[in-house]
């Protein structure tokens, strides 16, 4: 980068001259501020979304449906599709993920490229052999995390994600919980934020632009 | 009016691959039965129909029981923005004369609580409906892959 004010000219001062860069300034800044608007995501507008200030993902550490240990820098390297839900949900979480699989078949070979990571928020049933199971009935692979209830709170904080047991009759419960599906990049870091019931299309565009990316 | 809606469902059951069953009870039709399939562990299942009622008053779908379940209830979801809920509806759904309740994915639908043994592939879970007009019906619950019902019911295929 070169000076603005080369120095041979600077022996010339005049008003208008400075006037001149007062301006180049206010543009620079002016510009500035629209780009920060334009890429900001637009999860930042959506109260809906109660995490951090800096928006949802942080470190967590859980357990995988072979009892292994995934962390968030286990996933670092791949982007990433993650929904929270629990196995005994009969509607939407099936739902979520059967349109994961369709989409990730839309996509092609590239559908390989993005990960797709199903979380529990109900630890206390479900074990690591009980999502395997209820993977094992979808069509491609999902990874599947469970953990202890201080694990689950740890990243469905940072995620903001919402849930909360609601007790059924005869001592059972169901859980009302955020279903929306996170993107992450391949840093781990959040870019965009979808629904299962939005057009297929909306959301092969999403899923593009963060393989791409 | 109504012959048309019949007509109309009777045609659209046709689309649904291997899920044309229609079972009548006086005024009431009752098309495609399903459920999903469960894994092992997964102790609740979803139950979903088309329920028209051809006739010229309202009948109600008061309630319905499962051999294969510890119990049967009929459950509300809504979207509260970003956040699924999930209710009873303990005083059932209204099938409005000459119209059609829905029970579906994202919707109104039946929950099997307490499975007795995961819903098998290809199997199928009866189901006893009451309503409040009609009386009792059993229909059979046809076990579909987990990604059935998904955009217009092929994508599942």
């Amino acid at each position: 980068m070169t000076d603005i004010e080369p120095q041979q000219s600077a022996s010339t001062p005049t008003s208008s001259r400075r006037a001149g860069l007062v301006v180049i300034g206010l543009v620079a800044l002016l510009l500035g501020v629209v780009a920060a608007m334009i890429l900001m995501p637009k999860w930042a507008n959506q109260p809906s979304v109660s995490a951090a200030a800096d928006g949802p993902g942080g470190p967590f550490t859980l357990t995988d449906t072979k009892g292994q240990t995934v962390t968030d820098r286990t996933l670092v390297g791949k982007p990433y599709a993650i929904f929270f839900g629990f196995t005994r949900c009969p509607d939407v979480c099936p739902t979520t993920l059967s349109r994961m699989t369709q989409l990730r078949k839309q996509l092609g070979p590239d559908g390989m490229k993005l990960n797709i990571v199903f979380v529990s928020v109900d630890p206390g049933h479900d074990k690591p052999a009980d999502i395997g199971n209820y993977l094992s009935l979808f069509p491609t692979p999902i990874i599947g995390l469970t953990g202890t209830e201080a694990q689950i709170k740890q990243i469905t904080d940072e995620y903001g994600i919402y849930f909360a047991k609601v007790p059924v009759e005869g001592g059972d419960y169901t859980i009302d919980h955020t279903a929306g599906i996170l993107l992450f990049d391949d840093r781990g870091a959040f870019v965009d934020m979808m629904d299962a019931n939005e057009q297929p299309a909306k959301s092969i565009n999403r899923l593009r632009k963060l393989i791409d990316a | 009016m109504t012959r048309y809606l019949f007509a109309a469902l009777a045609i659209a059951s046709l689309c649904v691959p291997g899920a044309a069953q229609t079972i009548r009870k006086n005024d009431l039709a009752i098309s495609s039965p399903w459920t999903r399939q469960t894994a092992p562990g997964q102790s609740v299942g979803g139950g979903f129909m088309t329920i028209a009622n051809g006739g010229k008053s309202a009948d109600k779908l008061v309630s319905a029981s499962s051999p294969a379940a510890r119990k049967v209830e009929i459950h509300s979801m809504t979207m509260d923005g970003r956040i699924m809920r999930m209710r009873a509806v303990p005083d059932g759904l209204p099938i409005p004369a000459a119209g059609v309740l829905e029970l579906k994915p994202g919707g109104f639908h039946i929950m099997l609580i307490g499975l007795k043994a995961p819903l098998a592939l290809g199997k199928s879970v009866p189901l006893t409906l009451r309503f409040a007009k009609a009386g009792t019906v059993t229909v059979q619950l046809k076990v579909e892959p987990v990604t059935h019902g998904m955009g217009g019911g092929h994508d599942g295929h």
